[in-house]
């Protein structure tokens, strides 16, 4: 039964139109339409979200490994006392790698990349919105990150800290153009990350399936868009701070000069205005995949939907009120200090808010203890561990004495890893089938989490007592007889058990590609739309974009009904089959609003992000790159805005005023 | 239960304001550039708390460019206006004169912003408030200039065609985003031609 909403005499041109399911002559335009060009011009030129989304997972995950093995080499010349493994050149490269890696080229790309595969099939649309420059965000980032690990290659990777401190990174104590790549690194992949949140808020607020009003979005979204409105507001921050760093070296200006009126201390607000938020970028999205796993393994919608939504806006704005937490021992204002201990300590509550409804949501529900769900339940011991040492740390006398010590290194990696990459991993085994249609092996995903979770807990727990025993960050060795030996040879040993750990989700991964088995579309009985399509889901995502009648659509459809007692809409129709048509809706109660064309896939995205890396590889030799540079920049976007004509004719061909 | 279908083929192709997805993307830059330009003025002032004299070594620059140039940036939103306006009627000849018309005042200010930079006093590799007043005043002008070149490509896309409904969008985007330009300039002059004058 079709319901018109267009007035008798303004039907657009006649075309081949959707709405029959899978199998029909429609769906299968449908397929051709949305589906990547052949060859290898066709697949620099993707942009199907799913297929940018699959290359940035696998280019965050060999970030992740590279970042890893990083780390792994610092506990094994930390393992015993007066090692000569690594020198403390190569050392102070290796933390530096590692930390860039792992927070920039790992942890919030990630999320995003995540993201990029999952909205659309969460909000029912066939694609995010701004196809070309998601890609060309990716391709961004690969420049970007593939940069950083040549330069490392070649003996000039930076060795001043992911935080890149001055004076240390200025230009009189790192001659040469080890922190210059630092420098363009964090343009890089700022950003790419900025552009994904632009990509992100516009699909969240325009692209949902028709019913789906904000109170209706999975928490999963919510927290994308939380994460996307902090990277508006949190990047530009370390972009000033890297770019005025660059400017310091390369044309003498005197921003953290004090001889000249420049201050050392403006870094530190600079970057860590972005750097404490950042946290919080990597680990609202976590709480978004906890939000996706726990109903479904506990049977029952989240617990508390409204306050959920409310803790992650509150989360969100509190943790721009935290930055100077990592200042304390700077010499800033008392008052000032107390201020950033009392928002320290209040964020634990929204914290606690959410906290309380999963565990709400698990106590009132009926458990399925799959791999996903491990991972969550590790998320939620050493997530509570970490948080309290957050608590001590706010408090300025114990971060006075703990500072620059193995406490805080401790204290972070129990925040990040435990708030971010056990959900992250809950959330690999979690949606795994949906991108490749297999389930990944049930018995090694849980020797993956115990070898995890164990190694884990044995190579950080210790480095709280080193911390306390006075074992400083960053140094190459230490001296034999301090009451260090023993915990850093227990730490080694546990980080050997992660890598261990990540080896055996690798061979999982690989091998169930072949031989998991068949998914289905929806192999854990979610709620949620993606389950609503295939495993994996065909190019177009959807053949018919489904209406929406609450929160868990999937459990809530055979109660769908209008309030006439006639069956509800079930789906969408009246979208070109043969030609990128896709439904905005309203922004708040999701009701259709327009039939939007998107552009085909093209190459120029690709040749634009070359044209920018050319732009500032050259710029960290001589500023003049900046001026040649933007004219093929300005090319290349030329190109890739300038209309196609036959694309044109066709969008013409469906053209309704408004 | 029966398929029912939402029937949407008589939805529009297009619209304008916050019902196009490109009103969206712009609000994205808007938001990101206007947070850089608020931490560069954080930045200035920052630095300025830090130091007994400012400006340092340097008098203050002088009034007569900055001030003719936000006069002309004020002016610019008219043409802007009346293009916007003109592009949601969906009027292409008035739509392409308001753009030609704007696209000239750009230029103009481009042109007044090389006397801008020349009446400083002070360069960037002077001292911190040097690299810092280039700063704020160079990020205002790339701005300046990426938006005069994208209505400049959005002026030959409307001579040349082919002509869709989107194009209108762009300009009225385009509009948007000049008076994010203009508004935003209007705090960097303040800082830049009033904070040294302070007392």
């Amino acid at each position: 039964m079709q319901h018109a909403m267009n007035p008798p005499g303004h039907a657009p041109a006649s075309r081949l139109k959707d709405g029959p399911g899978p199998g029909s002559p429609e769906a299968a335009a449908l397929d051709a339409t949305w589906s990547d060009p052949p060859g290898l011009l066709g697949w620099l030129a993707a942009v199907n979200h799913k297929t940018i989304a699959r290359r940035f997972v696998i280019t965050t995950f060999c970030f992740f490994v590279a970042g890893g093995a990083l780390a792994l080499l610092m506990r094994l010349q930390l393992a015993r006392p007066g090692s000569k493994l690594v020198g403390p050149d190569l050392y102070n490269q290796l933390f530096t790698m590692h930390g860039s890696t792992m927070m920039f080229l790992f942890a919030v790309p990630v999320m995003q990349a995540v993201a990029v595969y999952l909205l659309p099939l969460m909000l029912g649309t066939r694609s995010i919105a701004f196809p070309r420059l998601n890609a060309f965000a990716y391709w961004i980032f690969l420049f970007g990150g593939v940069m950083l690990y040549v330069v490392f290659a070649l003996d000039a990777g930076p060795d001043v800290g992911w935080f890149s401190y001055v004076p240390l990174a200025g230009p009189d104590y790192s001659p040469g153009k080890r922190a210059d790549f630092w420098a363009q690194m964090i343009t890089f992949t700022e950003l790419s990350a900025m552009l994904e949140a632009i990509v992100v808020i516009t699909t969240v607020f325009k692209l949902r399936a028709p019913g789906m009003t904000l109170n209706r979005i999975p928490l999963f979204v919510w927290a994308m868009l939380v994460t996307a409105f902090m990277v508006l507001f949190a990047m530009p921050s370390v972009m000033l701070a890297s770019t005025t760093l660059i400017m310091d070296r390369l044309v003498g200006t005197h921003f953290y000069n004090p001889a000249e009126g420049g201050d050392v201390v403006l870094w530190q607000h600079l970057f860590w205005f972005f750097g404490h938020p950042e946290v919080y970028l990597i680990f609202l999205p976590g709480l978004g995949f906890l939000s996706a796993i726990i109903p479904t393994f506990a049977r029952r919608p989240i617990y508390g939907y409204t306050a959920m939504v409310l803790s992650l806006i509150a989360t969100a704005f509190l943790a721009f009120g935290l930055w100077v937490h990592h200042m304390f021992a700077v010499n800033l204002p008392e008052l000032g200090k107390s201020f950033f201990t009392a928002a320290s300590m209040l964020i634990a509550i929204p914290s606690a808010v959410q906290i309380f409804c999963w565990l709400a949501t698990l106590w009132s529900g009926k458990l399925d203890f799959k791999t996903p769900l491990l991972f969550v339940l590790g998320f939620f011991f050493i997530l509570v561990l970490g948080g309290m040492t957050g608590i001590m740390l706010a408090s300025v006398p114990l971060d006075l004495q703990v500072h620059d010590s193995y406490f805080v290194v401790a204290h972070l990696h129990y925040v990040l890893i435990g708030g971010a990459v056990f959900p992250l991993f809950g959330a690999f085994y979690y949606w795994y089938p949906k991108v490749t249609g297999r389930l990944m092996s049930e018995r090694l995903g849980r020797w993956n989490f115990w070898l995890f979770f164990i190694g884990f807990n044995v190579a950080f727990f210790p480095m709280h007592l080193l911390g306390l025993k006075g074992m400083p960050r960053r140094v190459y060795t230490y001296q034999a007889g301090l009451g260090w030996d023993t915990l850093n040879l227990v730490s080694t040993i546990g980080s050997l058990i992660i890598a261990v750990s990540a080896l055996l989700f690798v061979v999982n991964a690989v091998r169930s590609l072949r031989r998991g088995a068949p998914a289905g579309a929806d192999p854990w009985g979610a709620g949620t739309l993606e389950w609503a399509t295939e495993s994996p889901p065909p190019p177009c995502n959807f053949h018919a974009i489904p209406v929406v009648h609450g929160r868990d659509p999937l459990w809530e459809a055979p109660r769908a009904r209008a309030e006439d007692e006639q069956p509800a809409f079930t789906h969408v129709s009246g979208l070109a089959a043969d030609t990128r048509e896709l439904l905005a809706t309203t922004v708040l109660d999701a009701r259709p609003d327009l039939r939007v064309n998107f552009p085909d896939p093209t190459i120029w995205p690709l040749v634009s992000a070359l044209a920018v890396t050319v732009l500032f590889i050259g710029s960290i030799f001589t500023p003049w790159a900046v001026v040649w540079g933007s004219i093929p920049i300005a090319i290349a976007l030329t190109a890739w805005f300038w209309p196609d004509r036959a694309e044109t004719s066709v969008h013409l061909s469906l053209e309704r005023k408004p | 239960m029966t398929r029912r279908a939402l029937d949407v083929s008589g939805l529009p192709s297009y619209a304008f304001s916050h019902r196009s997805l490109m009103w969206w993307g712009t609000f994205g830059l808007i938001a990101i550039e206007g947070t850089l330009f608020a931490l560069a003025i954080g930045t200035y002032l920052y630095l300025r708390s830090q130091s007994d004299a400012w400006p340092i070594g340097a008098p203050p620059p002088d009034l007569l460019w900055g001030t003719a140039n936000t006069l002309v940036l004020l002016l610019s939103i008219w043409p802007n206006q009346k293009a916007k306006w003109a592009a949601e009627a969906c009027d292409l000849v008035r739509t392409r004169r308001w753009l030609l018309v704007g696209l000239a005042f750009a230029l103009i200010f481009l042109v007044l912003r090389c006397f801008e930079f020349a009446s400083l006093h002070t360069r960037w590799d002077s001292n911190a408030y040097g690299s810092i007043v280039w700063t704020l005043l160079g990020l205002h002008t790339v701005h300046l200039l990426t938006d005069t070149y994208d209505t400049a490509v959005l002026g030959v896309l409307l001579f040349t065609g082919p002509m869709e409904g989107q194009r209108f969008v762009d300009v009225s985007e385009n509009a948007l985003y000049w008076y994010f330009v203009v508004f935003s300039w209007l705090p960097i002059y303040a800082v830049i031609y009033g904070v040294p004058r302070l007392q």
